[in-house]
C-alpha cells in the first residue's frame, strides 16, 4: 500500500492530548470474584440512575435545567463505566457486555434508582435520596483497601458532591415555591422513601469485604444527618413510610426494571459489537 | 421564596455569566443564561460555561442590572476623540532634562 493510500480520509485527528485513561479511573487490574461483585452494585446504581435520568434529555423545563440533568447523567455514566469495566475483569467482560448483555436477574442494583421518575418531583426525590447516599459512600470508599476502588471514589466523591447541591436547592425552590410544587414534592419524597432503607443493608458480602467495601449500615448516619438538615430548611416533615420488600443486591428487581433494561440494551443486543 | 412560573406566564430571568479562567486576570463575559434565582444561575453558570476547564471563578449578574451604553449612537458616544491627538502621550515632546520618561 502507497503511502498516500494510507492517508485517513477523515485528515489528521488527534486526541493525543487528552488523558483518556482520566475516564476509567482505577483500571488495568484485576478484580477478585468478590470484589466484582461488589463493584457491579456499585456500577449497575449508578448506570440504571444515568438511564433514568436520560430520559429527561430534551424534556427538562428549561434549556439550563435540561444541561444540568444531562450532566448528573453523564457524571454517573462515568462512574458506572470505571466500575463495570473493573468488575469485568474479573469474568473477562468488557464494559460494554457488562452494561448490554447482562440478564435483568444478573443487575445488582437497588430498587431506589429502577423507580419512575418521569415528572419533577419523583425525579427530584430519587435524586436527592441517591446523591446523599453516594456522596456517604464516595467518601468513605476513598479510603478503600482496594486502590481500584479507591481511585474510582476519589473521583466520583467531588461530581456526586455536586449532584446533592443541585437536588438540595431544587427542594429547597419547589417546597418553598407554590401549594402545588410542595404538596407535589412531599408526595415524591414519601413515595421514594420506602426504596431508602435497602441503600444501608449489609450482607454476607459487604461484611466479608471488610476494609475493602463500605459497610452500607456505617453510612445512615451521614445520610440521615444530611436529610434532616435539608428537610429541616424547607420545613419538611420526614417521611415515616415504611421500607418496602426489595432484593435488587440478589438481583430481584421490580416490575419497572424490565422496560428500563429492554430500551437500555435493545440497540446493542440487536447489532453485537456495532461501533460508531 | 417564591417560584418563577408559578403564575404559569413568566420566564426564568436571564442573566449575564463572567468568568475568571486564571489567578491574576480579569473575569471576562463569557455569555447569559436563563435561571430562577441568583444562586440557580451560578449553578447554571457552571454547568454551561466551565465543562472543560474555563475558569476559576464565576460572576452572575441579573441582566437588568446592566446599564449599556446605545449602539445605535456610538457614533456620538465614541468617536469624538478622533482628532483630539493631545490625549495621547505621544503627542507631547520631552522637555531636555526630564529622565526616567
Amino acid at each position: 500500500m502507497s503511502t498516500e493510500e494510507e492517508i485517513d480520509v477523515h485528515g489528521d485527528v488527534s486526541i493525543e492530548e487528552l488523558d483518556l485513561a482520566a475516564e476509567l479511573p482505577g483500571s488495568g487490574r484485576t478484580a477478585t470474584p468478590e470484589i466484582a461483585e461488589y463493584a457491579t452494585r456499585l456500577g449497575d446504581d449508578a448506570l440504571i440512575l444515568s438511564q433514568q435520568l436520560g430520559w429527561w434529555i430534551s424534556r427538562a423545563p428549561e434549556l439550563e435545567e435540561d444541561l444540568a440533568l444531562g450532566n448528573i447523567a453523564l457524571d454517573l455514566l462515568g462512574h458506572a463505566r470505571a466500575f463495570l469495566n473493573f468488575a469485568g475483569t474479573a469474568s473477562g467482560r468488557d464494559e460494554d457486555e457488562m452494561a448490554f448483555m447482562r440478564d435483568e436477574p444478573e443487575f445488582l442494583n437497588c430498587w431506589l434508582v429502577e423507580q419512575p421518575g418521569q415528572d419533577y418531583g419523583p425525579m427530584l426525590a430519587r435524586q436527592l435520596y441517591f446523591s446523599a447516599y453516594q456522596v456517604q459512600l464516595y467518601t468513605a470508599l476513598e479510603h478503600s483497601a482496594d486502590e481500584s476502588l479507591a481511585a474510582i471514589g476519589a473521583k466520583a466523591r467531588r461530581e456526586v458532591t455536586y449532584h446533592l447541591d443541585h437536588s438540595i436547592m431544587w427542594t429547597l425552590r419547589l417546597a418553598g415555591g407554590t401549594e402545588e410544587s410542595r404538596r407535589r414534592l412531599i408526595v415524591a419524597l414519601d413515595d421514594m422513601w420506602p426504596y431508602v432503607d435497602e441503600l444501608f443493608e449489609d450482607d454476607d458480602l459487604t461484611n466479608s469485604l471488610d476494609g475493602v467495601a463500605v459497610r452500607p449500615s456505617s453510612l445512615r448516619e451521614g445520610f440521615d444527618a444530611t436529610l434532616a438538615a435539608v428537610f429541616a430548611e424547607a420545613e419538611l416533615e420526614l417521611p415515616t413510610a415504611k421500607p418496602a420488600a426489595t432484593g435488587g443486591r440478589q438481583g430481584r428487581h421490580s416490575t419497572p426494571f424490565g422496560y428500563i433494561l429492554a430500551e437500555m440494551q435493545w440497540l446493542a443486543r440487536r447489532h453485537p459489537g456495532a461501533k460508531w | 421564596m417564591s417560584t418563577p412560573g408559578e403564575m404559569g406566564t413568566e420566564d426564568w430571568p436571564l442573566w449575564e455569566v463572567f468568568i475568571r479562567a486564571n489567578r491574576g486576570l480579569s473575569h471576562v463575559h463569557v455569555g447569559s443564561l436563563h435561571a430562577p434565582d441568583a444562586e440557580m444561575a451560578l449553578r447554571n453558570a457552571r454547568d454551561l460555561y466551565t465543562r472543560r476547564n474555563e475558569g476559576i471563578s464565576i460572576w452572575v449578574v441579573e441582566a437588568t442590572a446592566v446599564t449599556t451604553s446605545d449602539p445605535d449612537r456610538k457614533g456620538e458616544f465614541f468617536e469624538s476623540p478622533a482628532g483630539k491627538n493631545y490625549r495621547h502621550a505621544i503627542y507631547y515632546t520631552r522637555a531636555e532634562g526630564v529622565k526616567h520618561l
